[in-house]
């Protein structure tokens, strides 16, 4: 039978290539230094849901919140092959923490409707929480199951999953609807299909359309930068590269519970901690030099 | 995540440096496009949309081939009893993963799903693919079969055939060689016949076929037994069956991914490609030039994959208490690695830039002459004509200068990982069997060199260079070089001079050394224009130029100086014919 996912994709700093000014003077992260990438871990549920459309049919579909730029990972995903794209922008939900991410995704997912597998990926490279997803859960009132590492089977409307546990695995049966976290060992992503992105990399939110338009009509009017986003919107919609753009209001959302006033999390301190050593150690491939590597390692508590 | 098109800063330089705008507006011009939704709204559009393509075949170069390709090595592929090849799963995977991409059908027309992309984009790609694994390039790479369908076959194989190839459902073989034909493909003696009904019906045995195992075969075959020249072959086309079967899978040095396959033939159907006779002197002939290219950027691939590994090396590791990059004929190698394949990348960019050129006047003049005024057509015939003698020449010394710079750079790199690289540990020793065998392919270096020596002894190579002579700098040090090339030339033209008052044998006795100077020049040339914009490409092209002109010079004296004794006296030099064991 056909399945009906949403994926919930994220666009991140990339944390892998930290350059000195990473970080700004008050701890948080100085996004303009770092380029923007799709969350490693999202490419997988992304991967592991267009697997299970290509099986069983149904639709995909992916959702990112964030600023009108964080488009661009959601036409990472047409490009992969989702059938439909949302972007959840708002700057009322700037600085939202996990509590008020999670309750403004699930609001969206419950506007979405209809769906039977909500998938994400564990955790997201730029805050590392792994509290989205699960708090998505429990705010839609479905079961979730975390850390994916293989997708066994789907017969109706179970899914059976088998989950990395660190130290082991452990294989679960679960009734849909439910939500997914995935680990990156689920799949290996597929690359974008060059024809849907010759096609689609014109598609856009109206957010971007706006920008855009002011950047080439700079000495226009407001009413005529107006009227040119209305009719570059109208012709996106024609040609199917409109991309959904929704806000709070359109999921319902309580301010209260959204950006900075839904967001209790206080950052208590922020430490700044260079690894400075460089240089290695040669062990000797012998029986010897394993076990003095194994008891150094042991010594200072890297193992055991 | 790697990508091997993000992380090579040279082929990016060069995929701006060579206009592909304009070479976008003549790809793009009067294509039909079917019902093509991912159409380029210009020009611009169009070189981004072959940016893009680049990225995603860099990272499944990157992510997927390179991974994979150490152990396809080790292994290889399988043939079955019942006459069938199983590619290796990771081989299969390498495929799967290019076909869902999109990227089989990389220059074949939208109309059948296919990419429209420029030859010049192709060749990147497929050495971007060859960096990662170069025998998975007689995989990717065979798109010149689908080329030729395009070219010369019949509306109803085209609209069967290529969408097959362009969404990856099938791969194809070129059939050619037999055991008694290899360079002389005149000799070819594989049979075909018609029934009464006219179908026709392939007969015999085909040996060293890339990919034989694959579902479509274009084989060359002897239609009219009575002609027993080239004049008696066509090029038929047939679906795998199992009236061809693989009879032998060869051991071979290197490219151990790419199945090479022994075919028998018997009775199996197939259809006529374009018209009987022009088999082997028209449609293998254009054919061989794109899959020369091809060898050719194949061995960029492999000359960037060892030039990497041994500039890591040498500076990592430690002897003496330095890295051994720092030891001076280390820093040279390695040096010389790296110019030695930018020199073979902007030759054989720079002939895929020609090619496209050609390849699309052609088309224009063919498909839509009636669209063109007259005098545009006049001219546009003209500068095909100009454009197909220039390639003649380019095609034969892109391949022979770049396959054996692939043999030097992966032989050198064993050389700077020392025992290390005569390990299996590392992938020097691989891209050293890998390398062995572009050289042989595809025509070998002495047959390319016939090839080219025709252009370099003509008018053709004398207007070519001309071009590049007329130039003017601005910077005191590229006025310079030029000189020195200009020099060269005129070195060069003496040998010629003289080359042509000898018998002809002299010509082919000369034949390396003139066209290995003429190469020098003319990829000095082209490292200067290069120069003008690029400030490294000047210590480069300076590198190159200082290095090479007293080669040149060298081969110059050498023809000048008329030795022949290896024709001559080749009994008493060559020494006396070995006994039998």
């Amino acid at each position: 039978m056909p399945y009906n996912s949403i994926v919930l994709v994220k666009q991140v700093p990339d944390t892998a290539n930290v350059t000195a000014d990473a970080m700004k003077a008050d701890g948080t992260v100085n996004r303009g230094a770092l380029p923007a990438i799709f969350n490693p871990e999202d490419l997988h549920a992304l991967e592991a849901v267009l697997e299970l459309r290509d099986r069983f049919g149904g639709t995909v579909t992916a959702l990112s919140m964030g600023p009108p730029k964080a488009a661009e990972v959601l036409r990472s995903c047409l490009y992969r092959g989702a059938d439909r794209a949302i972007l959840l922008t708002d700057r009322r939900a700037a600085a939202s923490d996990t509590l008020a991410t999670s309750y403004i995704l699930a609001q969206t997912i419950k506007t979405i409707g209809d769906y039977d597998l909500v998938f994400a990926g564990r955790q997201a490279i730029d805050g590392d929480t792994a509290q989205v997803g699960p708090q998505c859960a429990e705010k839609l009132g479905i079961p979730q199951v975390t850390y994916l590492d293989q997708l066994v089977d789907v017969n109706d409307r179970v899914i059976r999953v088998r989950r990395d546990i660190g130290d082991g695995w452990e294989v679960v049966d679960a009734t849909m609807p439910v939500l997914i976290t995935v680990v990156e060992s689920a799949n290996k992503p597929r690359p974008p299909r060059v024809r849907r992105l010759q096609r689609l990399k014109r598609a856009r939110v109206p957010a971007e359309v706006v920008a855009e338009v002011k950047k080439s009509m700079r000495d226009a009017s407001a009413e005529q930068r107006e009227a040119e986003v209305a009719r570059r919107v109208d012709e996106l919609k024609k040609q199917g590269l409109l991309i959904e753009q929704w806000d709070l209001d359109d999921v319902k959302a309580d301010l209260s519970r959204c950006g900075l006033a839904g967001s209790p999390t206080k950052v208590f301190r922020v430490q700044s901690i260079v690894l400075t050593k460089d240089g290695y150690t040669e062990i000797p491939a012998t029986e010897e030099g394993v076990r003095q590597m194994i008891h150094e390692l042991v010594v200072d508590h890297s193992l055991g | 995540m790697g990508n091997f098109f993000l992380d090579n800063q040279d082929i990016q330089f060069l995929f701006d440096y060579f206009d592909l705008k304009e070479i976008a507006v003549v790809q793009e011009r009067f294509t039909r496009n079917g019902d093509a939704d991912y159409v380029p709204t210009d020009p611009e559009d169009a070189v981004d949309n072959y940016r893009c393509t680049l990225e995603i075949v860099g990272e499944i170069a990157a992510n997927t081939i390179a991974p994979n390709a150490e152990q396809v090595d080790l292994d290889g592929n399988t043939l079955n009893p019942d006459g069938t090849v199983t590619l290796h799963p990771k081989v299969q995977e390498n495929l799967d993963t290019m076909a869902k991409a999109d990227l089989m059908g990389f220059t074949l027309p939208r109309k059948y799903k296919g990419l429209n992309c420029p030859n010049l984009v192709y060749t990147m790609a497929t050495e971007i693919v060859s960096r990662a694994d170069a025998s998975f390039m007689n995989m990717f790479g065979l798109q010149g079969i689908g080329e030729t369908i395009n070219a010369f076959a019949n509306d109803e194989i085209k609209d069967e055939v290529l969408p097959q190839f362009a969404v990856g459902d099938v791969t194809g073989a070129m059939v050619l060689t037999e055991p008694d034909a290899g360079s002389d493909l005149q000799a070819v003696r594989l049979r075909a016949h018609q029934d009464e009904e006219g179908n026709w019906y392939l007969n015999g045995v085909k040996r060293f076929i890339t990919n034989g195992c694959g579902h479509v075969l274009l084989t060359l075959a002897r239609s009219e037994p009575a002609i027993t020249d080239g004049r008696g072959l066509s090029l038929f086309i047939s679906e795998r069956s199992e009236k061809i079967k693989v009879r032998h899978l060869e051991h071979k040095l290197g490219i151990h991914g790419s199945p090479t396959c022994e075919l028998v033939y018997d009775d199996a159907p197939a259809r006529l490609i374009g018209e009987r006779q022009r088999g082997l002197i028209t449609y293998v002939l254009a054919l061989m030039n794109g899959a020369r290219v091809g060898i050719a950027s194949q061995s960029l691939g492999i000359g960037e994959a060892a030039y990497r590994l041994a500039r890591t090396y040498a500076h990592t590791r430690q002897q003496f208490g330095q890295p051994i990059e720092e030891i001076p004929p280390v820093a040279e190698m390695v040096t010389d690695m790296r110019i030695a394949v930018e020199a073979a990348r902007t030759l054989t960019y720079e002939t895929s830039r020609v090619c496209d050129y050609e390849n699309n006047l052609l088309r224009l003049i063919e498909t839509c002459p009636d669209k063109l005024d007259k005098d545009e057509l006049k001219q546009m015939k003209k500068k095909y004509r100009l454009l197909k003698r220039q390639n003649s020449m380019l095609t034969p010394m892109s391949k022979y200068y770049a396959s054996e710079m692939s043999i030097d750079v992966s032989n050198t790199a064993i050389q700077v990982l020392g025992g290390s690289g005569y390990m299996k540990d590392y992938a020097a020793e691989r891209y050293m069997r890998d390398a062995r065998i572009t050289t042989i392919y595809e025509g070998t270096s002495q047959l390319q060199i016939v090839a080219a020596e025709r252009g370099v002894t003509s008018g053709t190579f004398t207007k070519y260079i001309e071009q590049f002579e007329a130039m003017v700098y601005e910077d005191s040090l590229l006025t310079e070089l030029k000189q020195r090339l200009i020099d060269g030339q005129q070195q060069l033209a003496e040998a010629i001079a003289l080359v042509k008052t000898q018998p002809a044998s002299y010509l082919e006795l000369s034949g390396r050394r003139l066209v290995d100077a003429a190469i020098a020049l003319i990829v000095g040339h082209l490292m200067l224009g290069q120069a003008v914009i690029n400030d490294r490409k000047k210590r480069v092209a300076r590198r190159f130029i200082d290095k090479q002109m007293p080669v040149l010079k060298m081969n110059c004296e050498q023809i000048l100086a008329r030795y022949t004794s290896a024709l001559d006296e080749f009994e008493l030099l060559a020494g006396p014919l070995p006994a039998a064991d």
